[in-house]
Protein backbone atom coordinates (compact mmCIF):
# COMPACT_ATOMS: atom_id res chain seq x y z
CA UNK A 1 0.00 0.00 0.00
CA UNK A 2 1.44 3.41 -1.02
CA UNK A 3 1.45 6.80 1.34
CA UNK A 4 -1.03 8.31 -0.90
CA UNK A 5 -3.31 5.16 -0.86
CA UNK A 6 -3.37 5.67 3.06
CA UNK A 7 -4.06 8.94 3.17
CA UNK A 8 -7.12 8.51 0.68
CA UNK A 9 -8.31 5.96 3.26
CA UNK A 10 -8.93 8.69 5.75
CA UNK A 11 -12.21 9.81 3.90
CA UNK A 12 -13.30 6.96 6.38
CA UNK A 13 -12.96 9.36 9.28
CA UNK A 14 -14.24 12.32 7.79
CA UNK A 15 -17.53 10.57 7.45
CA UNK A 16 -17.99 9.85 11.08
CA UNK A 17 -16.84 13.03 11.78
CA UNK A 18 -19.39 14.33 9.66
CA UNK A 19 -22.03 12.21 10.88
CA UNK A 20 -20.90 13.01 15.05
CA UNK A 21 -21.24 17.02 13.70
CA UNK A 22 -24.18 16.76 12.19
CA UNK A 23 -25.95 14.63 15.07
CA UNK A 24 -24.20 16.74 17.44
CA UNK A 25 -23.33 13.12 19.44
CA UNK A 26 -20.05 15.20 20.83
CA UNK A 27 -17.28 12.53 19.81
CA UNK A 28 -15.30 15.05 17.57
CA UNK A 29 -12.89 15.40 20.03
CA UNK A 30 -12.64 11.58 20.59
CA UNK A 31 -12.81 10.58 17.45
CA UNK A 32 -9.47 13.55 16.49
CA UNK A 33 -7.54 12.02 19.29
CA UNK A 34 -8.42 8.15 18.46
CA UNK A 35 -7.11 9.02 14.82
CA UNK A 36 -4.13 10.85 15.82
CA UNK A 37 -3.46 8.51 18.60
CA UNK A 38 -3.61 5.19 16.28
CA UNK A 39 -1.55 6.55 13.63
CA UNK A 40 1.44 8.00 15.75
CA UNK A 41 1.13 4.37 17.78
CA UNK A 42 1.23 2.16 14.78
CA UNK A 43 4.10 4.14 13.00
CA UNK A 44 5.94 3.95 15.93
CA UNK A 45 5.24 0.01 16.68
CA UNK A 46 6.07 -0.10 12.92
CA UNK A 47 9.57 0.95 12.98
CA UNK A 48 9.91 -0.54 16.58
CA UNK A 49 9.74 -3.93 14.98
CA UNK A 50 11.61 -3.07 11.88
CA UNK A 51 14.35 -2.43 14.16
CA UNK A 52 14.08 -6.05 16.39
CA UNK A 53 13.10 -7.73 12.99
CA UNK A 54 16.25 -6.58 11.37
CA UNK A 55 18.76 -6.96 14.54
CA UNK A 56 17.03 -10.45 15.07
CA UNK A 57 18.14 -10.65 18.63
CA UNK A 58 16.24 -12.55 21.50
CA UNK A 59 16.97 -9.56 23.99
CA UNK A 60 15.09 -7.29 21.99
CA UNK A 61 12.31 -9.90 21.94
CA UNK A 62 12.09 -10.29 25.57
CA UNK A 63 12.32 -6.57 25.87
CA UNK A 64 9.42 -6.23 23.08
CA UNK A 65 7.39 -8.63 25.68
CA UNK A 66 8.18 -7.26 28.74
CA UNK A 67 6.94 -3.64 27.01
CA UNK A 68 3.60 -5.05 25.89
CA UNK A 69 3.46 -6.68 29.48
CA UNK A 70 3.64 -3.64 31.02
CA UNK A 71 1.26 -1.95 29.18
CA UNK A 72 -1.33 -4.19 29.91
CA UNK A 73 -0.84 -4.40 33.31
CA UNK A 74 -1.53 -0.87 34.13
CA UNK A 75 -4.39 -0.83 32.27
CA UNK A 76 -5.95 -4.25 34.28
CA UNK A 77 -4.60 -2.90 37.36
CA UNK A 78 -6.73 0.03 37.49
CA UNK A 79 -9.50 -2.17 37.14
CA UNK A 80 -8.61 -4.27 40.21
CA UNK A 81 -8.27 -1.10 42.41
CA UNK A 82 -9.13 -2.05 45.79
CA UNK A 83 -7.87 -5.70 45.62
CA UNK A 84 -4.35 -5.99 48.00
CA UNK A 85 -1.26 -6.53 45.63
CA UNK A 86 -3.54 -6.93 42.74
CA UNK A 87 -0.30 -5.67 40.53
CA UNK A 88 1.87 -8.17 41.58
CA UNK A 89 -1.36 -10.73 40.29
CA UNK A 90 -1.59 -9.36 37.08
CA UNK A 91 1.94 -9.00 36.19
CA UNK A 92 2.63 -12.72 37.56
CA UNK A 93 -0.65 -14.11 35.09
CA UNK A 94 0.42 -12.40 32.06
CA UNK A 95 4.06 -13.91 32.96
CA UNK A 96 2.66 -16.97 33.88
CA UNK A 97 0.49 -17.02 30.34
CA UNK A 98 2.85 -15.82 28.01
CA UNK A 99 5.67 -18.10 29.31
CA UNK A 100 3.94 -21.22 29.15
CA UNK A 101 2.47 -20.65 25.40
CA UNK A 102 5.69 -19.76 23.89
CA UNK A 103 7.39 -22.52 25.55
CA UNK A 104 4.54 -24.77 24.44
CA UNK A 105 4.88 -23.65 20.82
CA UNK A 106 8.85 -23.62 20.34
CA UNK A 107 9.37 -26.86 22.09
CA UNK A 108 7.03 -28.46 20.32
CA UNK A 109 8.59 -27.05 16.88
CA UNK A 110 5.20 -25.35 16.29
CA UNK A 111 6.33 -21.45 15.58
CA UNK A 112 9.86 -20.88 15.15
CA UNK A 113 11.79 -18.36 17.68
CA UNK A 114 11.73 -15.79 15.38
CA UNK A 115 10.46 -12.22 16.38
CA UNK A 116 8.11 -12.55 13.10
CA UNK A 117 6.34 -15.27 14.85
CA UNK A 118 7.40 -14.30 19.03
CA UNK A 119 6.11 -11.05 18.69
CA UNK A 120 2.72 -10.96 17.19
CA UNK A 121 1.66 -13.94 18.73
CA UNK A 122 2.91 -12.88 22.45
CA UNK A 123 1.01 -9.88 21.26
CA UNK A 124 -2.56 -11.65 21.09
CA UNK A 125 -2.05 -13.58 24.16
CA UNK A 126 -1.09 -11.01 26.23
CA UNK A 127 -3.98 -8.66 24.81
CA UNK A 128 -6.52 -11.43 25.50
CA UNK A 129 -5.04 -12.21 28.77
CA UNK A 130 -5.71 -8.42 29.60
CA UNK A 131 -9.18 -8.18 28.11
CA UNK A 132 -9.85 -11.31 30.06
CA UNK A 133 -8.27 -10.25 33.25
CA UNK A 134 -10.76 -6.75 32.97
CA UNK A 135 -13.85 -8.89 32.44
CA UNK A 136 -12.94 -11.41 35.60
CA UNK A 137 -12.36 -8.18 37.84
CA UNK A 138 -15.16 -6.51 36.71
CA UNK A 139 -17.60 -9.21 37.36
CA UNK A 140 -15.47 -10.78 40.22
CA UNK A 141 -15.78 -6.97 42.35
CA UNK A 142 -19.64 -6.96 41.65
CA UNK A 143 -20.08 -10.49 42.87
CA UNK A 144 -18.37 -9.67 45.79
CA UNK A 145 -20.25 -6.24 46.90
CA UNK A 146 -23.30 -8.17 46.24
CA UNK A 147 -22.36 -11.42 48.37
CA UNK A 148 -20.84 -9.46 51.37
CA UNK A 149 -23.42 -10.96 53.56
CA UNK A 150 -23.71 -14.60 52.04
CA UNK A 151 -19.33 -14.71 52.67
CA UNK A 152 -19.76 -13.39 56.19
CA UNK A 153 -22.54 -16.20 56.55
CA UNK A 154 -20.59 -18.72 55.64
CA UNK A 155 -17.62 -17.72 57.64
CA UNK A 156 -20.23 -17.67 60.67
CA UNK A 157 -20.90 -21.31 59.90
CA UNK A 158 -16.92 -21.66 60.21
CA UNK A 159 -16.10 -21.84 56.85
CA UNK A 160 -12.77 -21.19 54.94
CA UNK A 161 -12.31 -18.12 52.84
CA UNK A 162 -12.48 -20.18 49.68
CA UNK A 163 -15.94 -21.98 51.06
CA UNK A 164 -17.22 -18.38 51.54
CA UNK A 165 -15.73 -16.86 47.71
CA UNK A 166 -16.29 -20.09 45.82
CA UNK A 167 -19.53 -18.69 44.05
CA UNK A 168 -18.95 -15.36 43.46
CA UNK A 169 -15.49 -16.60 42.25
CA UNK A 170 -16.75 -19.56 40.32
CA UNK A 171 -19.78 -17.24 38.28
CA UNK A 172 -17.09 -14.62 37.98
CA UNK A 173 -14.58 -16.75 36.18
CA UNK A 174 -17.74 -18.41 34.01
CA UNK A 175 -18.27 -15.02 33.12
CA UNK A 176 -14.84 -13.90 31.67
CA UNK A 177 -14.71 -17.21 29.64
CA UNK A 178 -17.79 -17.07 27.76
CA UNK A 179 -17.71 -14.80 25.01
CA UNK A 180 -14.42 -16.32 24.00
CA UNK A 181 -16.42 -19.57 23.72
CA UNK A 182 -19.37 -18.10 21.91
CA UNK A 183 -16.66 -16.00 19.61
CA UNK A 184 -14.79 -19.80 18.65
CA UNK A 185 -18.65 -20.83 17.77
CA UNK A 186 -19.39 -18.80 14.97
CA UNK A 187 -15.66 -17.82 14.09
CA UNK A 188 -15.20 -18.12 10.09
CA UNK A 189 -19.57 -17.79 9.89
CA UNK A 190 -20.15 -13.92 10.56
CA UNK A 191 -16.32 -12.89 10.03
CA UNK A 192 -13.04 -14.02 8.82
CA UNK A 193 -10.48 -13.55 11.66
CA UNK A 194 -8.15 -10.77 12.27
CA UNK A 195 -4.74 -12.85 11.83
CA UNK A 196 -6.29 -15.18 8.92
CA UNK A 197 -7.88 -12.37 7.04
CA UNK A 198 -3.86 -10.72 7.29
CA UNK A 199 -2.40 -13.67 6.05
CA UNK A 200 -4.79 -13.72 3.37
CA UNK A 201 -4.56 -10.12 2.35
CA UNK A 202 -0.92 -10.78 2.45
CA UNK A 203 -1.10 -13.19 -0.20
CA UNK A 204 -0.93 -16.16 1.82
CA UNK A 205 -2.43 -19.52 1.18
CA UNK A 206 -5.87 -19.42 3.01
CA UNK A 207 -5.39 -23.33 4.11
CA UNK A 208 -2.14 -22.46 5.75
CA UNK A 209 -3.94 -18.88 7.17
CA UNK A 210 -6.85 -21.29 8.78
CA UNK A 211 -4.02 -23.48 10.45
CA UNK A 212 -2.11 -20.61 12.14
CA UNK A 213 -5.59 -19.15 13.14
CA UNK A 214 -7.16 -22.14 14.89
CA UNK A 215 -3.66 -22.31 16.77
CA UNK A 216 -4.29 -18.88 18.18
CA UNK A 217 -7.98 -20.05 18.77
CA UNK A 218 -6.50 -22.82 21.05
CA UNK A 219 -3.99 -20.58 22.64
CA UNK A 220 -6.77 -18.20 23.43
CA UNK A 221 -8.78 -20.66 24.73
CA UNK A 222 -6.34 -21.71 26.81
CA UNK A 223 -5.41 -17.94 27.82
CA UNK A 224 -8.51 -17.37 29.15
CA UNK A 225 -9.05 -20.57 31.22
CA UNK A 226 -5.58 -20.09 32.87
CA UNK A 227 -5.26 -16.28 33.26
CA UNK A 228 -9.06 -16.19 35.11
CA UNK A 229 -8.17 -18.76 36.99
CA UNK A 230 -5.18 -17.57 38.42
CA UNK A 231 -5.94 -13.97 38.77
CA UNK A 232 -9.17 -15.47 40.62
CA UNK A 233 -7.51 -17.93 43.14
CA UNK A 234 -4.56 -15.29 43.47
CA UNK A 235 -6.46 -12.34 44.20
CA UNK A 236 -9.72 -13.38 46.68
CA UNK A 237 -6.84 -14.50 49.59
CA UNK A 238 -6.38 -11.20 49.65
CA UNK A 239 -9.78 -10.14 50.66
CA UNK A 240 -9.41 -12.14 53.89
CA UNK A 241 -7.14 -11.61 57.13
CA UNK A 242 -5.34 -14.70 58.84
CA UNK A 243 -8.27 -14.77 61.33
CA UNK A 244 -10.36 -15.49 58.39
CA UNK A 245 -12.33 -12.30 58.59
CA UNK A 246 -13.25 -10.67 55.37
CA UNK A 247 -11.88 -7.43 54.44
CA UNK A 248 -13.85 -6.78 51.86
CA UNK A 249 -12.73 -4.59 48.71
CA UNK A 250 -10.95 -2.01 50.06
CA UNK A 251 -10.94 0.97 47.15
CA UNK A 252 -8.05 2.63 49.57
CA UNK A 253 -6.07 -0.64 48.83
CA UNK A 254 -3.72 -0.77 45.21
CA UNK B 1 -23.13 -15.81 85.15
CA UNK B 2 -21.30 -14.05 82.26
CA UNK B 3 -20.91 -16.29 78.94
CA UNK B 4 -19.43 -13.28 77.39
CA UNK B 5 -17.26 -10.62 78.65
CA UNK B 6 -15.67 -7.87 76.59
CA UNK B 7 -12.83 -6.11 78.61
CA UNK B 8 -11.96 -2.50 76.75
CA UNK B 9 -12.14 -3.64 72.90
CA UNK B 10 -11.95 -0.69 71.01
CA UNK B 11 -11.91 -1.30 66.82
CA UNK B 12 -10.82 1.14 64.35
CA UNK B 13 -12.89 4.20 65.18
CA UNK B 14 -16.01 2.19 65.24
CA UNK B 15 -16.01 1.42 68.80
CA UNK B 16 -13.57 2.95 71.86
CA UNK B 17 -13.09 1.26 75.21
CA UNK B 18 -16.22 -1.19 75.39
CA UNK B 19 -16.78 -3.24 78.30
CA UNK B 20 -19.49 -5.33 79.62
CA UNK B 21 -20.81 -8.60 79.67
CA UNK B 22 -23.63 -10.47 77.78
CA UNK B 23 -25.22 -13.30 80.67
CA UNK B 24 -25.89 -16.96 80.29
CA UNK B 25 -29.77 -18.24 78.68
CA UNK B 26 -30.55 -14.31 78.67
CA UNK B 27 -30.93 -12.27 75.38
CA UNK B 28 -29.63 -9.00 75.76
CA UNK B 29 -30.54 -5.81 73.19
CA UNK B 30 -28.30 -3.88 71.69
CA UNK B 31 -30.06 -0.48 71.39
CA UNK B 32 -28.74 2.84 69.84
CA UNK B 33 -29.11 5.10 67.01
CA UNK B 34 -27.44 4.30 63.34
CA UNK B 35 -24.05 3.92 63.50
CA UNK B 36 -23.31 3.55 67.01
CA UNK B 37 -21.46 0.18 66.26
CA UNK B 38 -24.04 -2.10 67.51
CA UNK B 39 -23.52 -4.28 64.23
CA UNK B 40 -19.59 -4.08 65.03
CA UNK B 41 -19.65 -5.30 68.52
CA UNK B 42 -21.95 -8.27 67.31
CA UNK B 43 -19.58 -9.56 64.80
CA UNK B 44 -16.81 -9.19 67.14
CA UNK B 45 -18.59 -12.19 69.11
CA UNK B 46 -18.08 -14.89 66.74
CA UNK B 47 -14.43 -13.70 65.37
CA UNK B 48 -15.94 -12.31 62.01
CA UNK B 49 -14.08 -9.09 63.48
CA UNK B 50 -11.30 -8.84 65.92
CA UNK B 51 -10.53 -5.98 68.50
CA UNK B 52 -7.51 -3.51 67.93
CA UNK B 53 -7.34 -3.33 71.65
CA UNK B 54 -8.76 -4.93 74.98
CA UNK B 55 -10.37 -8.34 75.02
CA UNK B 56 -13.13 -10.76 74.85
CA UNK B 57 -13.67 -13.33 76.91
CA UNK B 58 -16.09 -16.63 76.12
CA UNK B 59 -16.71 -19.24 78.89
CA UNK B 60 -14.00 -17.11 80.64
CA UNK B 61 -11.36 -18.02 78.31
CA UNK B 62 -9.89 -15.08 75.65
CA UNK B 63 -11.67 -15.50 72.54
CA UNK B 64 -7.90 -15.26 70.89
CA UNK B 65 -7.28 -18.95 72.61
CA UNK B 66 -9.95 -20.71 70.76
CA UNK B 67 -9.57 -22.27 67.19
CA UNK B 68 -11.67 -19.63 64.87
CA UNK B 69 -13.80 -22.21 63.16
CA UNK B 70 -14.46 -24.43 66.93
CA UNK B 71 -15.21 -20.57 67.96
CA UNK B 72 -18.05 -19.67 64.91
CA UNK B 73 -20.01 -23.07 65.03
CA UNK B 74 -20.87 -22.75 68.45
CA UNK B 75 -21.87 -19.29 67.83
CA UNK B 76 -25.24 -19.40 65.52
CA UNK B 77 -25.57 -15.54 63.65
CA UNK B 78 -28.85 -14.32 61.59
CA UNK B 79 -28.01 -11.50 59.27
CA UNK B 80 -30.76 -8.07 58.68
CA UNK B 81 -31.45 -9.27 54.82
CA UNK B 82 -31.69 -13.80 55.40
CA UNK B 83 -29.43 -14.25 52.85
CA UNK B 84 -29.59 -17.36 51.00
CA UNK B 85 -27.31 -19.64 49.26
CA UNK B 86 -29.22 -20.85 45.92
CA UNK B 87 -31.71 -23.79 46.00
CA UNK B 88 -33.88 -25.38 48.32
CA UNK B 89 -34.48 -24.63 51.98
CA UNK B 90 -33.21 -27.83 52.68
CA UNK B 91 -29.66 -27.07 50.51
CA UNK B 92 -29.80 -23.85 53.19
CA UNK B 93 -30.31 -26.00 56.52
CA UNK B 94 -27.26 -28.35 55.93
CA UNK B 95 -25.23 -25.35 54.40
CA UNK B 96 -23.66 -25.07 57.86
CA UNK B 97 -22.66 -29.28 57.41
CA UNK B 98 -22.07 -30.10 54.01
CA UNK B 99 -18.65 -27.24 55.20
CA UNK B 100 -17.60 -29.81 56.95
CA UNK B 101 -18.31 -32.88 54.56
CA UNK B 102 -21.38 -33.82 57.64
CA UNK B 103 -24.61 -35.10 56.68
CA UNK B 104 -27.70 -33.64 58.15
CA UNK B 105 -30.57 -35.91 57.97
CA UNK B 106 -33.88 -35.13 56.40
CA UNK B 107 -35.48 -36.26 59.95
CA UNK B 108 -33.44 -33.35 61.35
CA UNK B 109 -33.92 -30.87 59.20
CA UNK B 110 -37.60 -31.64 59.48
CA UNK B 111 -37.72 -30.86 63.20
CA UNK B 112 -35.36 -27.63 63.06
CA UNK B 113 -38.29 -26.64 60.67
CA UNK B 114 -41.02 -27.78 62.91
CA UNK B 115 -39.04 -25.87 65.91
CA UNK B 116 -39.67 -22.25 63.74
CA UNK B 117 -43.41 -23.16 63.00
CA UNK B 118 -42.78 -24.44 59.05
CA UNK B 119 -44.31 -27.31 58.35
CA UNK B 120 -42.64 -30.28 56.40
CA UNK B 121 -43.21 -29.29 52.98
CA UNK B 122 -41.51 -26.51 53.02
CA UNK B 123 -38.20 -28.81 53.38
CA UNK B 124 -38.22 -28.93 49.28
CA UNK B 125 -39.47 -25.06 48.76
CA UNK B 126 -37.27 -22.91 46.52
CA UNK B 127 -35.44 -20.45 48.80
CA UNK B 128 -36.36 -17.46 46.01
CA UNK B 129 -40.40 -18.49 46.30
CA UNK B 130 -40.39 -17.90 50.18
CA UNK B 131 -41.79 -14.82 52.05
CA UNK B 132 -39.98 -12.50 53.96
CA UNK B 133 -41.29 -14.23 56.76
CA UNK B 134 -40.56 -17.90 55.87
CA UNK B 135 -37.09 -16.75 55.03
CA UNK B 136 -36.64 -15.34 58.67
CA UNK B 137 -37.79 -18.27 59.84
CA UNK B 138 -35.71 -20.91 57.50
CA UNK B 139 -32.35 -18.09 58.90
CA UNK B 140 -33.11 -18.97 62.08
CA UNK B 141 -33.78 -22.61 62.11
CA UNK B 142 -30.01 -22.83 59.85
CA UNK B 143 -28.48 -21.21 62.66
CA UNK B 144 -29.47 -24.00 65.12
CA UNK B 145 -27.93 -26.81 62.60
CA UNK B 146 -24.73 -26.22 64.73
CA UNK B 147 -26.59 -26.49 68.27
CA UNK B 148 -25.09 -22.88 69.09
CA UNK B 149 -25.10 -22.04 72.86
CA UNK B 150 -25.40 -18.14 71.54
CA UNK B 151 -26.95 -16.59 69.06
CA UNK B 152 -26.85 -13.33 67.43
CA UNK B 153 -29.31 -11.59 65.64
CA UNK B 154 -28.93 -8.42 63.39
CA UNK B 155 -32.09 -6.75 63.05
CA UNK B 156 -33.35 -9.70 61.97
CA UNK B 157 -36.81 -8.04 61.77
CA UNK B 158 -36.07 -4.81 60.28
CA UNK B 159 -37.83 -5.65 56.82
CA UNK B 160 -40.88 -7.48 58.14
CA UNK B 161 -44.62 -5.83 59.26
CA UNK B 162 -45.66 -5.32 62.79
CA UNK B 163 -47.47 -8.94 62.66
CA UNK B 164 -44.54 -10.95 61.52
CA UNK B 165 -42.07 -8.92 63.61
CA UNK B 166 -44.56 -10.11 66.86
CA UNK B 167 -44.49 -14.18 65.76
CA UNK B 168 -40.73 -13.78 65.43
CA UNK B 169 -39.88 -12.30 68.73
CA UNK B 170 -42.11 -14.56 70.31
CA UNK B 171 -40.36 -17.94 68.03
CA UNK B 172 -37.06 -16.21 69.39
CA UNK B 173 -37.55 -16.42 73.41
CA UNK B 174 -39.46 -19.97 72.84
CA UNK B 175 -36.38 -21.09 71.02
CA UNK B 176 -33.87 -19.64 73.52
CA UNK B 177 -36.10 -21.55 76.28
CA UNK B 178 -35.63 -24.59 74.25
CA UNK B 179 -32.44 -24.93 73.08
CA UNK B 180 -30.72 -22.74 76.49
CA UNK B 181 -29.54 -20.51 74.11
CA UNK B 182 -27.88 -16.59 75.28
CA UNK B 183 -29.20 -14.36 72.83
CA UNK B 184 -27.25 -10.68 71.48
CA UNK B 185 -29.96 -9.06 69.05
CA UNK B 186 -29.00 -5.61 67.78
CA UNK B 187 -32.34 -3.99 67.11
CA UNK B 188 -33.37 -0.16 66.37
CA UNK B 189 -37.00 -1.03 67.87
CA UNK B 190 -37.02 0.08 71.33
CA UNK B 191 -40.09 -1.20 72.08
CA UNK B 192 -39.09 -4.62 70.70
CA UNK B 193 -36.31 -4.64 72.71
CA UNK B 194 -38.38 -3.24 75.59
CA UNK B 195 -40.70 -6.53 74.99
CA UNK B 196 -38.22 -9.39 74.19
CA UNK B 197 -34.63 -8.70 76.01
CA UNK B 198 -33.70 -9.29 79.81
CA UNK B 199 -31.14 -6.49 79.51
CA UNK B 200 -29.82 -3.55 77.27
CA UNK B 201 -26.82 -2.25 76.08
CA UNK B 202 -26.96 1.02 74.53
CA UNK B 203 -24.24 2.12 72.36
CA UNK B 204 -23.55 5.71 71.08
CA UNK B 205 -21.32 7.06 68.89
CA UNK B 206 -18.87 3.88 69.10
CA UNK B 207 -19.52 3.65 73.41
CA UNK B 208 -21.21 1.83 75.94
CA UNK B 209 -23.42 4.73 77.18
CA UNK B 210 -25.35 2.69 79.34
CA UNK B 211 -26.03 -1.17 80.57
CA UNK B 212 -27.71 -3.63 82.69
CA UNK B 213 -31.27 -5.12 83.13
CA UNK B 214 -34.03 -4.07 80.39
CA UNK B 215 -36.20 -1.85 83.18
CA UNK B 216 -33.26 0.82 82.61
CA UNK B 217 -34.71 2.12 79.66
CA UNK B 218 -37.73 3.48 81.83
CA UNK B 219 -35.01 4.84 84.23
CA UNK B 220 -32.32 6.40 82.36
CA UNK B 221 -29.34 7.57 84.15
CA UNK B 222 -27.46 9.21 81.45
CA UNK B 223 -28.81 12.76 79.02
CA UNK B 224 -27.70 10.57 76.12
CA UNK B 225 -30.09 7.59 76.46
CA UNK B 226 -32.98 9.70 77.65
CA UNK B 227 -32.25 11.98 74.67
CA UNK B 228 -32.34 8.59 72.22
CA UNK B 229 -35.15 7.53 73.83
CA UNK B 230 -36.48 11.35 73.35
CA UNK B 231 -35.55 11.16 69.71
CA UNK B 232 -37.96 10.03 66.78
CA UNK B 233 -34.74 7.84 65.71
CA UNK B 234 -35.66 5.03 67.72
Amino acid sequence: MSITSLLLSLVFVIIPLILTAYLKLGLTKDILIATIRSIIQLIAVGYILTFVFEGDNAIYIVLMILLMIGAASQNIVKKGKGIPHITWIIILALVVVEAFSMTMLIVFNIIPFTPQYVIPISGMIIGNTMVLSLLFLNKFKSEISQNDEVIELILSFGGTPEDAIKTSLKSAIKTSMIPTIEAQKTMGLVQLPGMMSGLIIGGGDPLEAVMYQLLILFLILNTAAVASVLVGYLSYRNLFNERMQFMGIREDVK
Amino acid sequence: MALIEFKNVSHQDILSHISGEFKTNKITALVGPSGAGKSTTLKHINGLLSPDSGEIYFKDKNQKNYDVISLRRGIGMAFQSSPMIEGTVYDNLKLPRDLFNEELPREEALKLLSDVDLDESFLDHKVKKLSGGERSRVALARTLVNKPEVLLLDEITASLDYRLSREIERLIVRLRDQHNLTIVWVTHNLEQAKRVSDDIWFLSDGQLIESGEVALLNNPKTERLREFLRSDDN
